[in-house]
């Protein structure tokens, strides 16, 4: 059984669900619409002998992540896209005058989607043209080997990204916490 | 037994972070500013993991797991002044916090 078809099927649906993800205009949308595309990007990773990462990618990205980002917006009412301004751009209030509003969406996409076309094509003509792209990616590595090398040279690295957790904590209870004393204003 | 070239791994990479760099450039929105970034850290995570199975190593599903941590210390304070920036500007738009001559 070939294991190709499933992985490129799964990138299709990855990079499907990233241009809705980017081009959304709802935000809770936007954000189902990434949970799916991170569950593709674990399929891939499985396809690409690495289960422990596709655990990893579902439970922690799409688990903990993603439902931070849901909280956010339904707790806090982040929806930022009542005014067609935020999306499409500075054109006339009304929503479905089509002609003048496509105009200002094109304008506003076209400059950096092309810059960042050329830039990709530059990339995928350089990974091409490259000498060993005849390496493959199917030899599984498992989960034991991933730990004893996190628990022993990769050590530092782990206490490092403790700290990172911690400040983020922090960071974010600091920040969220609002303006309840009336000293101390951000 | 069949398999997955690296290039294609890499090429798969590439369309992924320059999708969330568009999006990161284009929109105006802060949350989705946000999530675009979280497709790029993804697509990293997918050149790092495709270049560690290439090579038989487990050092590149540790720079995930890095990276995975990275994020969600990103998310946390991220989303952590966007409440800030809604509760005193009415407002998720990036244009809002240009009047802070930061």
């Amino acid at each position: 059984m070939t294991i190709e078809i499933p992985f490129y099927l799964a990138a299709g649906i990855a990079i499907i669900a990233s241009i809705r993800v980017v081009t959304g205009a709802n935000a809770i949308h936007a954000l189902l619409y990434l949970v799916v595309s991170l569950l593709a990007v674990a399929v891939c990773f499985y396809f690409m002998g690495a289960p422990f990462a596709a655990g990893l990618e579902v439970i922690v990205y799409a688990g903990a992540i993603l439902v931070l980002f849901v909280f956010a917006v339904m707790m806090f009412d982040l929806q930022g896209d009542k005014d067609p301004e935020h999306y499409y751009g500075d054109s006339n209030s009304g929503n479905n005058s089509s002609g003048s509003s496509h105009n200002s969406w094109f304008s506003r996409w076209f400059g950096p989607v092309l810059l960042a076309s050329v830039l990709l094509i530059e990339v995928i003509y350089v990974i091409i043209n490259s000498s060993n792209s005849e390496q493959s990616t199917s030899t599984i590595v498992s989960a034991k080997q991933v730990g004893i090398l996190l628990y022993g040279p990769y050590l530092l690295a782990v206490e490092i990204a403790s700290f990172l957790l911690l400040a983020g904590l922090i960071a974010g209870y600091h920040f969220a916490k609002g303006q309840d004393l009336p000293g101390r204003n951000l | 037994m069949s398999h997955i070239p690296l290039s294609h791994a890499f090429i798969l990479a590439g369309i992924l972070f320059v999708i969330g760099f568009i999006g990161v450039i284009a929109r105006r929105n802060t949350l989705f500013m946000l999530m675009s970034l979280e497709v790029m850290l993804n697509s990293v995570g997918i050149a790092f993991i495709a270049a560690g199975s290439a090579w038989q190593e487990a050092d590149g599903q540790i720079m995930f797991i890095l990276i995975l941590t990275l994020a969600a210390a990103e998310v946390a304070v991220g989303l952590a002044l966007l409440i800030r920036l809604q509760q005193q500007r009415q407002s998720l738009d990036i244009d809002e916090l240009s009047d802070m001559r930061g």
